[in-house]
């Protein structure tokens, strides 16, 4: 297909909490990324970085950061923001670019350096912005992650079980990833035994926020097999759709949803993947792994659903059938996902396509899905964003 | 002893009638798509370009979409009483307007209590204090009497 670009380089540099500069991680996975395509950075002809809001101005303006931190050599520049998406809508844009013809061969960055302890709104009172209405009424995001998880138990008869089996088998996934946070792996009884922090979710079900970065570099397919690298992986889709009114299911961090009543609801989760299937001409069913945007344990479920690998209501049954474990039909989060990376927020949607890139060319080690050909992203950040990726062989 | 003043936690988001509270939202006169909070502007259908809102009452009553609690005590904003004691939260699906309105559940009803589908009524309860001041906000209650 015309729309497609080649993932030449694919780069990170290890999550963690390591308390240094942002630019520091990213400069590491553009280098990493860098030397995987074999492309020189002298030859980087677009720049495209995912903002951070916490590391002050060089983060609002992230990807002119990196090329000076990498040395400016004069290529066109961008920085994306959409929250926990920002890092697919630096990589659409890094697309966007080479397929106009604009460019051959572009760089995408996400890094960031968190602050410790929960993430919370500005100071003052605002109540015209629902992210500090819903704090003040004491509503924090697990919040928002448990109401999914609790309406699964009663609706489809999920149990705490099925809860922290999924972090039982993410830690399994994760304790084979040398670029993973957290690669202990985990028993039943010491996830079901932690503190429960929004009931159903336990401590070990909620991930945490990490420092992190992450990196590619995409070109035209032209320009990939004047290099030798006709065959590279593929970008096959990227969807950065809006939610349509009525937006009908609770969304973080809103206190109240659209009204359906006049005119029909919408899921706007089910909306991302549908957008990507279409723009690749695929379907779930010739999905091989899947990364999906586990802040809790039990999202995973809905994930499964939202991707089409399973039918609503049906994510329990995939799950026990152990469908999603590595060495299953349809492997989910072979990456060990969030639960075992934490939230980086500008990386972790370019993460989710590295680790399908090395699961698609084989190169994923222990943890890699056999004979890998399709995998798809799923990601969302707050006020209506959201991503998904669809890379092929 | 007086008694606390009572004063709304969040200005003009319902009414401080004790008795038989409701949300207060809006309306587009032109499509009637209600909003909550309350949408002044422009109308958010995309299909309508209305800039004329009616103030209206929201239902009170309204059936389970989920539930949770706080086992934690949230950061700021929120202000929490000394010690912190857990609470539920319900998200509550008005049938009218087919909306689900996010609220803490009044206190004393832990969520063994609750259950998808139950029906709940809206009532108002201290947020928190300030001084004499008791700021007051909407919770969710189950039903007196119902059963889901």
């Amino acid at each position: 297909m015309s729309g497609e670009v080649a993932i030449l380089g694919v780069g990170m540099h290890p999550w963690g909490k390591w308390g240094r500069n942002f630019v520091e991680y990213g400069v590491h996975a553009a280098r990493a990324a860098l030397a995987d395509s074999g492309v020189r950075w002298q030859d980087v002809q677009f720049i495209s970085g995912a903002a951070t809001m916490r590391c002050g101005y060089p983060g609002y303006v992230a990807g002119a950061t990196f090329a000076q931190a990498l040395g400016w050599q004069g290529a066109q520049v961008n920085t994306s923001y959409a929250a926990c998406a920002s890092g697919s809508q630096a990589l659409a844009a890094a697309r966007s670019k080479i397929l106009s013809g604009e460019c051959e061969v572009a760089l995408v960055i996400g890094s960031d350096t968190t602050p410790k302890g929960f993430l919370a709104p500005a100071k003052g009172y605002r109540p015209d912005d629902p992210d500090w209405v819903r704090f003040y009424m004491g509503i924090t995001n697990p919040t928002y992650f448990a109401l999914y998880a609790r309406r699964r138990m009663d609706l489809y008869g999920a149990t705490e079980q099925d809860f922290a089996a999924i972090k039982v088998k993410s830690a399994e996934h994760g304790s084979a990833n040398p670029n993973a946070r957290y690669r202990k792996k985990f028993t039943m009884e010491e996830v079901l035994g932690s503190n429960m922090v929004a009931d159903p979710l336990r401590l070990f079900e909620v991930c945490a926020t990490s420092d992190g970065a992450a990196a590619i570099v995409i070109s035209s397919l032209e320009y990939a097999r004047k290099i030798g690298r006709a065959k590279a992986v593929r970008v096959a889709a990227i969807s950065t759709v809006t939610p349509r009114f009525a937006s009908s299911e609770v969304e973080m961090p809103d206190i109240a949803t659209d009204s359906a009543a006049v005119v029909e609801g919408h899921s706007f989760r089910a909306s991302i993947a549908r957008k990507a299937y279409e723009e690749a001409g695929l379907g779930p069913e010739d999905v091989s792994a899947a990364e999906v945007y586990d802040l809790a344990s039990p999202m995973e479920l809905d994930w499964c659903e939202y991707l089409g690998l399973c039918k609503p209501g049906e994510a329990e049954a995939l799950l026990r059938s152990g469908a999603t474990r590595i060495g299953g039909r349809i492997p989910v989060n072979p990456s060990g996902g969030l639960a075992c990376f934490g939230e980086a927020v500008p990386a972790q949607a370019l993460a989710q396509v590295c680790e399908l890139t090395w699961q698609l060319r084989g190169e994923a080690g222990p943890r890699q899905v056999q004979g890998a050909k399709v995998g798809i992203t799923a990601n969302q950040g707050l006020f209506g964003h959201a991503s998904s990726v669809i890379v092929k062989r | 002893m007086t008694e606390a003043k009572r004063v709304p936690a969040i200005e003009g988001w319902y009414t401080m009638d004790q008795a038989q509270p409701h949300l207060l939202g809006s309306r587009c006169t032109s499509c009637g798509t209600y909003f909550f909070p309350k949408q002044k502007q422009f109308c958010r259908n995309p299909a309508c370009e209305g800039t004329a809102f009616d103030d209206v009452p929201l239902s009170r009553t309204g059936r389970i979409w989920s539930y949770t609690n706080a086992s934690y005590q949230p950061p700021e904003p929120y202000v929490s009483p000394d010690p912190f004691v857990p609470f539920a939260i319900a998200a509550v699906e008005l049938e009218k307007e087919r909306m689900i309105v996010l609220g803490q559940v009044v206190s004393g009803t832990g969520v063994e209590k609750l259950r998808v589908g139950m029906p709940m009524e809206l009532v108002l309860e201290t947020l928190h204090k300030e001084g004499e001041t008791d700021k007051v906000i909407w919770k969710w209650k189950p039903l007196a009497g119902a059963r889901s």
